[in-house]
């Protein structure tokens, strides 16, 4: 219910700063309002792991692992695969994350990546059936925070896109004698690809991919995510602000515009390397 | 199954008709402000104790008072008994909807306090984070904690096609799409925006007006429940003796 | 007039509502953004010269310098005491206001005021930010109470209990018999009979409620009288 550490108190000189800054339409690091820092991204890099990649934006490193594993299915849809998306704000990330159990902003940031996830229908849980009501394939998206620079919504959710993209799904036998994993491997099938873009409201100024500096001092942030048919399928307001709904439609207007890009440099690129 | 039919949703409901609402303020003796909702099948009370002392003193804010927030399910609010420790859902919920309403409260204020609120769903029929949020501007009010307007709550969606306003929770389930919203309107401010399903560019404008028009609807349901116990009380009283 | 008024004196407002416009200043729950002025609290409008505020119905306690208190010790430390009263945080009574010079350690601190006792205090020192309120018991009619009946309402009625020129106050020690400690956070203390304290007590939750609405004086008096079975207004009436 609350944080275990004494509040961030930001230099009044350095807040000055990043307002006049934004007066004049820049950001601190030079940035336009609506540019992203650089992303960079590998997979494959957890070769444990059915799937892996790590993105960085700017100095935000996020790395997400998949492990698909066998288990039991809800009992509500026993033909269905389970899709479980796990957030770690690990330590070694900021002076501000706590060891523990995952905090609020944990929970939220796993919540926020599910969501795109599922809504958009990533991957047909239907095909992940092995046998029903008893033996189903389980994917563990688990999002490792190593370093927060800010923006770790969108690290996250186009890190577990992109481990979701280049996982490889164990073949399995089914057989009287139950389910054996056999040697081979085949790649997980993706439907759609969502992409996650989030803006952050500072005075009167809305800026894109906000830095650890800019999110201290904003009011509101607003995250929007598209599918590859230009369908929005999450949108998360965070902070302790408000938008009006002018705002709102400026920020999706922006968002669809961003996940273009993100898309023909990041997202498409992946089968290349 | 169909979940609409002819203009008619599966509780008879016309598209952007709201539920019937039902809202009293100040029914808790012990807290410091309290109000219970009922929204259709939806239960929901909420209770507020503060401004108040935070202890350990080193947690509180020097700048302003914390706003803490716990939005919690009853074991029998829903079908299935469910447990009683907090889930993943109810941890979020009670993040989005602090959010929700902070801006509203003049937190500064009341430096290093804190003001404790408390979301109780005692039935759970879909929609609990927004009612959840009407319930706790009405008991923040009656508590006499300082705001700029009242926040006002309300859920859009999309179902077999159609936009709707206020999704019960078979709609929220089996529909393509739900989008809470929390309003203040005398300020026009949404504090709360959230969407999961697909929505075209389109249906998400339309899903969002639908929602702050539920909102302002709502809004007036919030102001009668806090005046109505003062207006009793006068006609009461006022009409005796000198 | 500085500007346009959007209710009657005295109508009932919600947080939000706007009151005014123009040139007029923001009183006591009432904040302006630009020329408007909206209430903050759930409360009666009141037009000033210039100013618009509200009389909140219901509000916390807003400590300010000079008002006298009344208040319960939760803690001891070795500078004071720590005191609830009420308001958004504790206050603090130095060891110092008491003890003139060095707390000696074979009196302990708890012999003075305990955890437990009851306290009419006054502020002395108070800012929202950077002091918590700071209390002194050096005064007439400061210092520890040792018996009564503590009662709280909303802070804001305190002079509802008083009334115009006393009047409410005076008929109420005069119909019960009781002595009355009145703190301006709110928390009264009835200090008489067993039944003259809880007929306080019953008046004083019949002033929270209804004061809101014209008469009151009379009607509590006409309360009391009913609960004392209206014997005393049978003898006056012969």
């Amino acid at each position: 219910m609350i944080s275990t550490r004494r509040h961030q108190v930001m230099a009044k000189i350095k807040k000055n700063r990043i307002l006049n800054t934004l007066s004049k339409g820049k950001r601190l690091d030079g940035r336009d309002l609506d540019e992203y820092r650089e992303i960079k991204f590998k997979v494959d890099v957890i070769e444990r792991a059915e799937g892996s990649a790590e993105v960085l934006i700017g100095a935000t490193r996020v790395l997400t692992g998949v492990k698909i594993e066998v288990g039991k299915p809800y009992p509500d849809v026993p033909d269905k695969g389970v899709l479980i998306v796990n957030a770690e704000l690990v330590p070694l990330a900021s002076p501000t994350f706590e060891p523990g159990p995952p905090d609020e902003n944990a929970i939220e940031l796993a919540r926020v990546v599910d969501r795109a996830l599922r809504s958009a229908e990533v991957v047909d849980l239907g095909k992940l059936c092995l046998i029903p009501g008893e033996k189903v394939l389980l994917l563990y998206v688990d999002v490792y925070v190593l370093n927060h620079a800010g923006n770790l919504i969108d690290a996250s959710a186009l890190s577990a896109l992109l481990a979701l993209m280049t996982a490889k799904v164990p073949v399995y036998e089914v057989s009287e004698a139950g389910v054996e994993k056999t040697e081979e491997y085949k790649p997980l099938e993706i439907l759609n690809k969502p992409i996650t873009v989030t803006m952050a409201k500072i005075g009167n100024a809305i800026v894109v991919d906000p830095s650890l500096d800019e999110e201290e001092v904003m009011d509101a942030r607003l995250t929007i995510s598209v599918d590859s048919q230009g369908r929005i399928c999450a949108v998360q307001k965070g902070g302790s602000g408000y938008f009006t709904p002018e705002e709102v439609e400026k920020c999706v207007d922006v968002a669809f515009q961003k996940v273009e890009e993100i898309r023909s440099k990041v997202v498409e690129k992946v089968g290349e390397a | 199954m169909p979940l609409v039919v002819e203009g008619k949703r599966v509780d008879g409901r016309g598209l952007e008709e709201l539920r019937p609402i039902k809202i009293e303020s100040g029914i808790l003796e012990n807290a410091d402000g309290s109000a219970y909702v009922e929204q259709g099948r939806t239960k929901i009370l909420a209770a507020v104790y503060g401004p108040k002392e935070l202890h350990p003193r080193h947690l509180a804010d020097p700048q302003k008072a914390l706003l803490r927030c716990r939005y919690h399910m009853a074991p029998f609010s829903t079908e299935e008994r469910r447990s009683p420790a907090p889930s993943r859902r109810d941890i979020e919920l009670s993040k989005v909807i602090r959010n929700a309403l902070e801006p509203a409260i003049f937190l500064e204020e009341y430096p290093r306090s804190t003001i404790d609120l408390f979301i109780e769903v005692l039935q759970s029929d879909g929609g609990t984070r927004c009612t959840g949020i009407v319930a706790a501007s009405v008991a923040l009010a009656d508590a006499g904690i300082p705001m700029r307007d009242l926040v006002s709550a309300c859920a859009a969606g999309k179902v077999d096609g159609f936009i709707v306003l206020d999704l019960c929770y078979v709609e929220d389930q089996e529909g393509e799409a739900d989008m809470p919203v929390a309003y203040m309107p005398k300020l026009g401010q949404i504090t709360l925006l959230q969407m999961d399903g697909l929505m075209t560019r389109e249906e998400f404008d339309r899903a969002l007006n639908l929602a702050i028009k539920g909102c302002e609807q709502i809004y007036e349901v919030q102001r009668e429940a806090l005046k109505k116990r003062y207006e009793a009380i006068e006609r009461l009283v006022g009409g005796e003796g000198t | 007039m500085p500007g346009e008024r959007m209710f009657e004196q005295r109508d009932l407002v919600l947080p939000g509502d706007l009151l005014a416009r123009g040139d007029f200043k923001a009183g006591d729950n009432a904040y302006k953004v630009g020329d408007e002025i909206r209430a903050s609290r759930l409360g009666l409008v009141e037009y000033g010269e210039d100013e618009v505020s509200v009389i909140a119905l219901k509000s916390c306690y807003d400590p300010k310098v000079g008002d006298v208190v009344v208040g319960k010790v939760v803690d001891v430390n070795i500078n004071g005491w720590d005191v609830d009263i009420g308001g958004p945080l504790e206050a603090f009574l130095n060891v110092k206001d008491v003890i003139g010079g060095q707390p000696s350690p074979d009196i302990p601190l708890t012999r003075i005021y305990d955890i437990g006792d009851v306290i009419v205090a006054k502020i002395v020192g108070f800012h929202k930010t950077s002091m918590r309120p700071l209390l002194t018991t050096q005064g007439p009619g400061l210092g520890k109470v040792g018996r009564g009946l503590m009662i709280r309402i909303t802070p804001t009625k305190i002079p509802r209990v008083i009334g115009k020129k006393g009047s409410m106050i005076s008929m109420l020690l005069k119909e019960t018999r009781c002595k009355l400690i009145l703190g301006q956070n709110g928390y009264i203390i009835a200090i008489g009979s067993k039944r003259g304290e809880e007929m306080i007590a019953a008046a004083l939750d019949k002033i929270e409620r209804e004061c809101h609405v014209p008469g009151l004086t009379d009607r509590v008096q006409e309360f009391i009288r009913s609960l004392k079975g209206g014997g005393e207004k049978v003898a006056a009436g012969g």
